[in-house]
């Protein structure tokens, strides 16, 4: 009996050695649905690398980005693997605070969607993988439009669109158009820098000093708060994805242009009441059809300096593989695959089969293109941001007017003013210019 | 020598709690008079008085300030006003007190962000919200609450929360009245008027300094209501102090802009606390 669990107790120490030996990689990670896919998909990667632990952190966006943002400032080191968004990739990879990621031809960089790779991409180096991306586009009722009689083409124009909000509009069972109202630099601003870079405006010159009283702005943010206020639902001020998904779904909104994973939300017979209703086009244009639509990824990046790079560098290589979206695709089915990263997805019919809004939303992206979204020449990366430290402040003090406009406490002349005010004090603060 | 044995014997206690205290003090102080931005690490050095000019010149500074101060005197106002009265309101043994008054507590115990969402999108929506269907089967057309009355809605938000904390002081203050005193004022025919402002109030007197006090402290940094609901906005319409920190300085991971900001709410906290403490403290003299 002693022998035997002596035995036991010198096999379990053993057993913990060699554990010790293996390598464990914390993860931070944001909250959404593929990423918790991708930890129950994990122990696949744990067998296939038995020298490899992972522990993962899963954070909601706005914490995520904080601490991640700190730690890697910082040089703190707690995380060995972060999840960044396509804003931080090029400022931290241009810093020099990620690792250059080197893939071998199994994991074939050329299928990365272009528009998404070349976000990612400082100097020729590759610096955070890609897990999902997105770009946005409308989503439309076609009952609704074929019972005004009217045909939504493929590529609409805003005077289009706000002729097809007036005819549908009948509250208070449908509102004509649903659109973010929600003050953020993510929320509102994303959906109004593609309106305004489409009427022919830009954040900033080329001398960095903000243009938010140019004509294309006040067209833009006139438009778009006379278009809420006659077509759009009550409340729109501080309504975000989340609100308006819910007001789709039960058959409130007659148009939405937001992400295109919606589309796979109020197509979805288990979630939307009008699942069979729904019809998809591209992102309406106005003046020009640059930046009409935005581009966003959340990625996976190791930081700089870290003792981990090869057991880390094999996780992002697994996890933004072919091989996963078969796995995902084999486990969850076609319908439930992260999107919107390899040309390969698209081109596989069973997805194409699965997603109805697959083509709509792989010419979004493709014809997205952040280094070239405006039409005067701009000088920043980002579609419906520029990739720089100072603009999320920027972005939350420009949506807060935005904001105010819309719901009637100021002017759309007097938010601008603001606007400008804010902009030119964070830039001069961070030395752009005098 | 036998004063000594004490104080030694005090001394790890009283030191550990001063260092809690001045160590981060001492390093608010220091960051906010040096350029410390997190992403831009190689900007450094002596920044005087820059960053606090900063924080005071942004447009919305006094509008923040006045916000602040109107969150604070509103829901100190209504919790303390509605506190005495539930308080009072319970006070006599009736059928189901025990489980009433836990229902009545319990508001406390909800996460703030909890607290705020369920206001915002079951109760305060003027689509699908109980508030809008209420005024719907009166006729009446929903308000939008979050829109027009962004401020107005917070104090709400915060004061059903609060409300809980204010009634639980005072009904335990209200347990340990002299009985006899009471029997001897009715006895005589007092009134239930002359009652309340002979007897009940004037021994309240403690226990609404104690609230006033524990409200202020925690009321001046209220931040995860307005985050999740209005956003600071429309426009500064429901932008406090500590949401403006947020934006100025904490977006922009500017350490020395937000310790500048961090120590104006200090300085903002002392003149409220002695303005109300004075108040409070007058009629504790009577």
């Amino acid at each position: 009996m002693k022998f035997r669990l002596a035995t036991v107790f010198a096999a379990g120490l053993m057993a913990a050695g060699l554990a010790q030996a293996a390598t464990e990689l914390v993860i931070a990670t944001v909250n959404n649905g593929h990423m918790i896919e991708m930890q129950k998909l994990s122990k696949n990667f744990e067998a296939a690398n038995p020298d490899i632990k992972l522990k993962w952190v899963t954070l909601e966006e706005g914490v995520l980005r904080q601490r991640v943002t700190t730690d890697i400032a910082t040089k703190g080191g707690q995380f060995d693997i972060m999840t960044i968004g396509m804003y931080e990739a090029p400022i931290w990879g241009k810093k020099g605070w990620l690792q250059e990621l080197k893939t071998d031809a199994a994991y074939d960089a050329n299928d990365l969607l272009p528009a998404i790779r070349s976000a990612l991409t400082v100097g020729g180096k590759l610096y955070a993988a890609p897990f999902y991306g997105e770009s946005s586009m409308l989503m439309y009722r076609k009952d609704l439009a074929d019972k005004a009689g009217v045909k939504v083409p493929e590529n609409p124009t805003w005077p289009q669109i706000a002729d097809l909000a007036k005819k549908i509009h009948n509250p208070p069972n449908t509102y004509g158009i649903c659109l973010r109202g929600k003050p953020g630099w993510g929320d509102n601003m994303a959906f109004l820098s593609t309106l305004v870079n489409t009427y022919g405006g830009q954040w900033f010159d080329m001398g960095w000093k903000p243009q938010l009283e140019s004509k294309p702005w006040k067209d833009a943010i006139t438009f778009y708060v006379d278009l809420l206020k006659n077509y759009g639902p009550p409340g729109s001020s501080a309504n975000s994805f989340n609100e308006i998904l819910a007001l789709t779904n039960s058959g409130k909104c007659g148009m939405w242009i937001d992400a295109t994973i919606a589309a796979s939300f109020v197509s979805d017979p288990k979630q939307s009441k009008v699942a069979d209703q729904m019809a998809f086009a591209q992102a309406p244009t106005a003046v020009t059809p640059k930046g009409a639509n935005w581009l966003w990824s959340w990625n996976l990046a190791i930081p700089a300096g870290s003792q981990k790079v090869d057991a880390a560098q094999k996780f992002v290589t697994w996890a933004t593989s072919k091989e996963y979206i078969q796995l995902v695709a084999k486990t969850n089915g076609w319908a439930n695959v992260p999107t919107g990263t390899r040309k390969s997805t698209y081109a596989s019919p069973e997805f194409q089969k699965a997603a109805r809004f697959a083509a709509a939303e792989l010419k979004a992206i493709e014809s997205a293109n952040p280094t070239d979204s405006t039409l005067p020449k701009s000088p920043y990366v980002g579609v419906q941001f520029a990739a720089i430290p100072e603009f999320q402040a920027i972005g939350i003090a420009v949506g807060q007017q935005m904001s105010a406009a819309l719901a009637g406490k100021t002017t759309v002349d007097a938010a601008l003013k603001a606007s400008q005010v804010a902009a030119e004090r964070e830039m001069k603060k961070a030395g752009y210019y005098k | 020598m036998k004063r000594l044995i004490p104080r030694l014997l005090l001394a790890p206690a009283v030191a550990t709690l001063f260092l809690w205290m001045i160590v981060p003090l001492v390093m608010t102080l220091y960051f906010s008079v040096i350029r410390y931005n997190l992403l831009q690490p190689d900007v450094t050095g002596f920044a005087g008085l820059e960053n606090f000019e900063y924080f005071v010149t942004d447009p919305s500074f006094a509008t923040s300030v006045v916000n602040t101060l109107l969150l604070l005197g509103s829901v100190i106002a209504i919790t303390v006003l509605l506190g005495v009265a539930v308080a009072l309101l319970i006070n006599e043994p009736f059928a189901g007190r025990g489980l009433v008054r836990v229902l009545l507590i319990s508001p406390f115990f909800v996460m703030p962000t909890v607290n705020a969402l369920m206001w915002k999108n079951m109760m305060m929506n003027p689509i699908y919200g109980v508030l809008a269907q209420v005024w719907a089967f009166f006729g009446a057309p929903p308000v939008d609450w979050l829109t027009d009355f962004p401020l107005l809605s917070v104090i709400i938000m915060v004061s059903w929360q609060w409300l809980p904390f204010a009634t639980l002081i005072f009904m335990t203050a209200l347990q340990s009245m002299d009985r006899e005193q009471l029997e001897a004022a009715r006895m005589d025919g007092a009134s239930y008027g002359q009652q309340l402002r002979y007897l009940y109030i004037p021994h309240l007197g403690r226990s609404v300094a104690v609230v006033v006090m524990i409200e202020l402290i925690f009321l001046l940094s209220i931040f995860a209501e307005i985050f999740t609901t209005t956003g600071g906005g429309p426009g500064d319409a429901s932008t406090n102090v500590a949401f403006l920190i947020f934006k100025q300085a904490l977006l922009n991971f500017d350490a020395g802009v937000a310790s500048a900001g961090a120590l104006f709410a200090v300085v903002l906290a002392n003149i409220a606390a002695i303005f109300l403490i004075r108040m409070v403290g007058k009629n504790l003299d009577k």
